[in-house]
């Protein structure tokens, strides 16, 4: 493992934290604001003997990172939200073919074109399937660049060892902002997907990856096993909390706006309210234990997204009957700032009285 | 004189081989198979030239043929280059 | 009569001419009769063996009635969603450079909702092969019109025929294929008699030597039979594909970069 420092936009730490972690495959198309993803990468991939493809829309693109993820080959594709809708049909088919594929959605506006602003309205179709049938994607909400490049390498490893494709949900801001960024090159298991991966039936039989399943009985199998693999992944749900020990109130908040609602949190902590932030960072599986623990008598607990209330559902889920969830909506279109967070938050504290 | 092998229970009697065959060799059976395909049927083994156009051109590979050895090996257009 | 014994036939003399192709699962298919998949099946797998491609072939099957490909060839394979076998072949040929990767698809398919794919994998030029089935109809479905449904041609979506002027005129697909860049191969063949079956595997030859050359994308359209949708006896539905389809599609070798040195695209994988 090496490492150094460099001074990265976040849509430039995922592509060094892909390149890092063994990516040799990138398709994308463009749409702003990732665009930095496919114009360095068009570059960089080939450095390291690696393939582009621009391709000809996100339908092309997802299909083309299921066909490196069928031999085995570590691939991504990059998008923000229109796009990534684009792609939810090659998500489906990847889940139902247990293929190892890396999407990243830096997301922007919506519903519709939106905006080319940040917003946290993709979060259902994160989290929730977001393409047709049940399945789930590993989610993953990086708050800075350099947890988009960390991100990265956990993405790949995640797909490849649970055979699952994995999202890693990013916004305009973080793809824009610029951070010193410490890289780091981990051990690539070059073994992984041996066992079923497409090189040619060689000297062994052939090997078929499909997600159609006609036969009797066959489709519930295959649908029982997956839902098995997405309960065997709990374990990997992560909370980052800062001041929650005496908080009586807990902000939950993902990605950028975790951030934002950290430094609003912390202006708050030195007018002497005892307020604390959890940043779910994995957003499936949904760190729910986790919450919970953070959940004592008393307390109580504010979602804030810059959308109109999607992760809240799950907080509430994960809490329910034990705290109150109430819950500030940032409207994506405006970009969020701190300040704007404090009377929310004061809001919230007083409720408890 | 040449062999043609009916797989009946593959053959699903499309017939495509009775007009592929130039010398009219095979032809609609009376017979179902267990698929409840009326099945085709070698009718002129001896006119069977070992083209193997009937064997190409089914669908289903349910046709075999084979050349006797001693045989010219004229009209064999349809072996494998 | 199936009462002659085989072992009894091998040692009296005879020899087996046109074996099967070892590539080719020995398993009834599951193809309505007198549907051209099988034959098409059989080109492919004879091509694939007779150029020296089976053990690094990866084939991506399409969906559609021939989405079983998988059944019927010992073939490292995936399955691409409806459309998107060119978009995935390409994945897979990236991902592999020394793989021999080809899709097998449907018309509705490739020149319906995988137009797009289809056309700009061609374009770039992709070093891999697609065996084109064009049948007129959406088969697996029940027979609506395709893109390539003929002018009057009665579909369960077209039941007036189709309308030139509201739906449109079929796609020449290899004729559009042999007008991009980066095809170096682009033919259309029918499989109705044997003379026939002999130039379809020659073209389909053709586009994977191709691949195999690094000259680029390599494109064979099949004219093919759906007596179940086109509601015809298997032997009406082979005639109709010499007497309407052929007229319309007609067959020939619409680009060769072999014999046309001004075709070529620059070899090389990356």
């Amino acid at each position: 493992m090496t490492a150094s420092r460099k001074f990265l936009k976040g849509n430039e730490a995922v592509v060094y934290g892909a390149l890092a972690a063994g990516c040799r495959c990138y398709f994308g198309y463009p749409i702003t604001p990732q665009n930095d993803i496919p114009e360095l990468m068009s570059s960089e991939m080939v450095k390291v003997g690696g393939q582009f493809v621009q391709a000809e829309s996100e339908v092309g693109a997802a299909n083309m990172l299921l066909g490196a993820a069928a031999c085995g080959v570590r691939a991504f594709t990059s998008s923000s939200s229109p796009g990534v809708s684009l792609m939810q049909e090659a998500i489906s088919y990847m889940a139902g073919s247990e293929l190892p594929g890396v999407i990243v959605n830096m997301a922007r506006g919506g519903p519709g074109l939106g905006d080319i602003g940040s917003s946290q309205g993709d979060y259902f179709q994160a989290v929730k399937g977001g393409g047709h049938g049940d399945y789930r994607c590993y989610v993953l909400a990086p708050a800075t660049c350099q947890e988009a490049y960390d991100h990265m390498i956990e993405a790949f490893d995640v797909a490849y060892a649970w055979r699952v494709p994995v999202l890693v949900l990013g916004d305009a801001i973080l793809g824009q902002m610029k951070e010193p960024v410490t890289t780091w090159t981990p051990d690539v298991n070059a073994d992984a997907g041996k066992d079923w991966r497409l090189e040619g039936a060689s000297g062994r039989p052939e090997r078929l990856l499909k997600s159609l399943f006609l036969e009797d009985g066959a489709l519930a199998g295959h649908n029982a096993k997956l839902q098995t693999r997405y309960r065997d992944m709990q374990p990997l749900s992560r909370l980052e909390t800062v001041g929650v020990d005496d908080a009586e109130l807990v902000i939950v908040a993902f990605g950028t706006i975790g951030r934002i609602a950290r430094s609003a949190a912390s202006q708050l902590r030195k007018q002497g309210h005892k307020v604390g932030v959890a940043r779910p960072v994995t957003l499936f599986p949904f760190p729910v234990a986790q919450l919970q623990a953070l959940a004592v008598p008393g307390r109580r607990f504010l979602t804030i997204e810059q959308n109109c209330g999607q992760m809240v559902e799950d907080v509430r889920l994960a809490l329910a009957g034990k705290a109150e969830v109430a819950f500030h909506g940032h409207l994506p279109g405006n970009l969020p700032n701190p300040d704007e967070f404090i009377q929310p938050i004061l809001d919230a504290l007083a409720a408890k009285a | 004189m040449h062999h043609v092998l009916i797989n009946e229970e593959r053959c699903k009697g499309c017939l495509l081989c009775t007009v592929a065959c130039p010398k009219e060799v095979l032809e609609q059976s009376a017979r179902f198979n267990q698929q409840g395909y009326k099945v085709v049927e070698v009718a002129r083994q001896d006119d069977c030239t070992a083209c193997a156009a009937c064997a190409r051109i089914c669908p289903d590979f349910a046709i075999r043929v084979f050349r006797k050895k001693s045989a010219k090996p004229k009209g064999a257009k349809g072996e494998q280059a | 009569m199936t009462s002659i014994n085989l072992a009894a036939l091998q040692q009296e003399g005879y020899t087996e001419v046109a074996t099967l192709p070892e590539v080719l699962a020995d398993r009834p298919m599951h193809y309505c009769p007198g549907c051209h998949h099988g034959i098409a099946h059989r080109l492919v797998a004879e091509a694939l063996e007779e150029l020296g491609q089976v053990e690094r072939t990866i084939c991506v099957s399409s969906i559609g009635c021939s989405v079983f490909i998988y059944n019927y060839m010992h073939l490292d394979t995936v399955e691409a969603p409806h459309g998107r076998a060119a978009a995935v072949a390409t994945g897979v040929k990236r991902a592999r450079p020394d793989a021999f990767v080809f899709t097998y698809q449907g018309d509705g398919d490739l020149a319906s909702i995988g137009l797009a794919e289809s056309m700009h994998c061609a374009n770039r030029g992709e070093k891999l092969s697609i065996v084109f089935i064009n049948n007129t109809v959406y088969g697996m479905t029940g027979g609506q019109m395709a893109p390539t449904t003929l002018p009057g041609q009665k579909t369960t979506t077209s039941p007036g025929g189709r309308c030139a002027s509201t739906e449109g005129l079929p796609l020449k697909m290899a004729e559009i294929m042999a007008g991009l860049g980066g095809v170096a191969y682009s033919a259309r063949v029918a499989t109705t008699s044997l003379k026939r079956i002999v130039e379809a595997k020659k073209a389909i030859k053709a586009a994977f030597q191709c691949q195999i050359d690094g000259r680029g994308f390599g494109f064979v359209e099949l004219l093919s039979a759906c007596p179940t949708n086109w509601r015809m006896t298997p032997l009406q539905a082979n005639e109709r594909v010499e007497k309407e389809l052929i007229p319309y599609f007609p067959l020939g070798v619409f680009k060769d970069d072999a014999n046309d040195p001004a075709c070529s695209v620059s070899g090389g994988d990356s």
